[in-house]
């Protein structure tokens, strides 16, 4: 608790004391009055003042006001006790709203405690520590075992193991060695590792991030707004309705004045619209943060609401749900052992710095003797042609293949084949493919089971690989052979066909699909670590490559949805009916400062478990 | 352009509301924003955020919340 709190608290214990041995004197008249008066002034000093002050500068409807008015009023009709208790459970309520607040406040900075404090910059030799902004790009950081990795920077020296979990949420610890990249944010474990810095802080990934989610709650979600706008009607109508309620009746009845008066005043009570305009956006604050914590940046309330209602998820292929690298999926050898194909092709594209070659390389894994060799083409778009232990080997596509009469025929597997002949024979051939994510069809099975009713894949490959890769996941849709303005043309369909008020998110990995980003209700880059590019182009920023997250996200979204209606819901009913029974006669000012601070507490309560919505 | 203030004493959510609506009243102010859990302002306008706008924004939050500050 702040001081300021503690002193609130002080008061309210004071005055309850107070209030306590008020009643159980045994006085009457002025007496009477001038004790309760003790206990008032203790707890409500500030919100007479508050609201006088107000008054001044033209604040009518102000909470302090009515406040003051309900209990001077109750003074008025003899009902002292009612007017020190409503002044008090009054303050029990600010004090429980700001200690409420201050506290989740803090459990979302927690979240993002990622910012470093200081680095430690070489000069002359010389380690000096200086506050991030002051390290300069170019210059040679030396980060130690526990330490923040301060700046985005390139490893010149040593090898280590870094710890994103505090940006992705995944705490599997990552080997980084000279020339690798180190992410600002993330947490050096094992090694001391020296590093160039490659951007100033204020462009640091960690800047980057800290900005987009304190940004977050600038962009209001409709439900926010709607509360906005519902507070600014709600209070001048009520205490229209309280003014009303206490002249009119009387007028036209022969019963008192003093009674209406206290109906009148029962609803001033509960005229203040607090409980919605904490607990409502605290809901979305607290669900923004609970996404940020298992690596998913939502960048305003407006996108955690649309997310909320996603209906249709469109995926960009490479990147997204495929890795985006290319591997040997298959080797059919029809003669010799699949080994020695895979050697002979491996010797074959040995000097080739073609990606398909790289990987033929990379899969044969072992030593190649290039002495094999003895003669060595290319052949543009074809392939390569080359002598090895005096055969001739060619190695490349079906058009290379015809070129000697070879009998090739094509692979039922989906990918890129290339076919080997050995003097003029065909010998088999090797597939390589782009491998799925481990967790894709995961990511497709668990939206379905959140109820997203239709999942969409887009790709420039053709149309054999991609129904391949849509088969494998379970997605309701393929799109291939798509240009990226393609794409563009494919969501907006998608967009018209989708349902009224639901929602179309499109997930690439935010490289040359800023466009589809921007064209999608919610637009979500993956693999943000590391790429400026996608952060700024998505409305959602996944921040590791894991597309399963997406489903976790729509979750969360939803929790918090539902907690905002609920919210929403409950305070305006309980403040209808309190307002009705009021009205009636059937309640007092005593259930009506119960029902106000009460519904605020609960609602806040409720808020809070948004924040806890990580599972 | 656009600039980010803190803000101190930001004791109420209503208030914050309030504060946001009269803030976005001014003819010079583009639009603005106050949020209350991350006790921040921002400010956009047409022109430069310039300190004589920022006095009159000052001025304006005074009337409606007294007891909040804007650090400058």
């Amino acid at each position: 608790m702040t001081k300021k709190q503690k002193r609130s608290l002080v008061r309210i214990l004071a005055s309850a004391v107070l209030l306590v041995i008020a009643w159980a004197l045994p006085l009457e008249g002025v007496w009477k009055l001038l004790v309760f008066l003790v206990p008032y002034a203790v707890v409500g000093w500030d919100v007479l003042w508050k609201s006088l002050r107000n008054i001044a500068h033209g604040q009518v409807f102000d909470e302090n006001f009515l406040m003051s008015i309900a209990t001077i009023g109750a003074f008025f009709v003899d009902e002292y006790a009612e007017a020190v208790a409503v002044m008090l459970f009054y303050q029990v309520g600010e004090l429980f709203q700001s200690v409420a607040v201050g506290k989740s406040r803090k459990s979302i900075a927690a979240l993002m405690d990622i910012r470093p404090d200081s680095a430690t910059v070489l000069r002359d030799g010389e380690a000096v520590t200086v506050s991030p902004e002051e390290a300069e790009v170019g210059e040679t950081l030396l980060i130690k075992p526990g330490e923040k990795i301060p700046l985005d920077c390139v490893i010149t020296k040593g090898t280590t193991t870094v710890n994103t979990a505090a940006l992705t949420g995944e705490s599997l610890p990552l080997d980084k060695t000279v020339s690798d990249d180190l992410v600002s944010g993330s947490v050096n474990l094992s090694g001391v590792v020296e590093a160039r810095v490659k951007s100033p802080f204020a462009e640091s990934t960690v800047s980057r991030i800290l900005e987009l989610v304190e940004n977050a709650s600038e962009k209001k979600a409709k439900s926010e707004a709607f509360i906005t706008r519902f507070a600014r009607v709600y209070t001048p109508c009520v205490v229209i309705a309280a003014v009303l309620l206490a002249a009119l009746p009387p007028l036209f009845t022969d019963q008192p004045f003093s009674e209406w008066l206290s109906r009148a005043l029962t609803f001033l009570v509960i005229s203040c619209p607090c409980a919605l305009v904490v607990s409502v956006p605290l809901s979305f604050f607290g669900g923004i943060g609970a996404a940020s914590k298992i690596g998913v940046l939502i960048k305003g309330a407006n996108y955690l609401e649309a997310l909320s209602g996603v209906d249709t998820v469109v995926f960009d292929k490479t990147g997204t749900l495929t890795k985006g690298t290319f591997t040997v999926s298959a080797v059919h050898s029809d003669v010799i052992p699949p080994e020695e194909l895979l050697d002979i092709a491996a010797v074959a594209e040995v000097y080739s710095s073609h990606p398909i070659a790289a990987c033929i390389v990379k899969a044969h894994g072992g030593h190649i003797d290039k002495g094999r060799i003895t003669e060595i083409h290319e052949r543009a778009g074809q392939g390569i042609e080359a002598v090895i232990d005096g055969k001739t080997i060619l190695a490349g596509n079906g058009k290379l293949m015809d070129t000697v009469g070879a009998k090739w025929h094509p692979c039922h597997e989906p990918g890129t084949t290339v076919h080997i002949a050995a003097d003029g024979v065909y010998m088999g051939h090797i597939v390589i493919s782009d491998t799925v994510k481990e967790d894709a069809a995961d990511a497709i099975r668990l939206l379905k089971s959140v109820g997203v009713r239709r999942t969409v894949m887009l790709t420039g490959d053709d149309e054999k690989v991609a129904q391949a890769v849509g088969q494998a996941l379970g997605l309701d849709e393929v799109h291939a052979r798509l240009m990226p303005e393609d794409k563009v043309r494919a969501v907006e369909t998608l967009l018209q066909s989708k349902p009224v008020k639901s929602a179309l998110a499109f997930v690439g990995d935010g490289i040359n699909d800023a466009p589809v980003l921007s064209r999608a209700d919610i637009g979500i880059a993956m693999g943000a670590l590391g790429s400026d590019a996608a952060i700024e182009a998505a409305d959602v920023v996944l921040m590791d490559d894991k597309p399963s997250k997406l489903a976790r996200a729509v979750r969360i979204s939803r929790k918090t949805m539902r907690i905002v209606r609920e919210n929403i819901v409950f305070s305006l009913a309980i403040k209808a009916v309190v307002l009705v029974l009021g009205a009636l006669g059937l309640a007092g000012m005593w259930l009506a400062v119960f029902a106000d601070v009460g519904v605020m507490v609960l609602a806040i309560l409720n808020s809070v478990r948004a924040l806890h919505a990580a599972k | 352009m656009k600039k980010t203030f803190n803000l101190e004493d930001l004791d109420c959510a209503n208030c914050a509301a309030k504060m946001e609506a009269a803030i976005n009243k001014m003819d010079e102010v583009k639009s603005a924003s106050v949020s209350f859990f991350t006790q921040k302002l921002t400010v956009e306008a047409e022109g430069d955020v310039t300190d004589d706008l920022m006095k009159k924004i000052a001025k304006v939050c005074r009337k409606v919340e007294p007891d909040c500050r804007i650090i400058l």
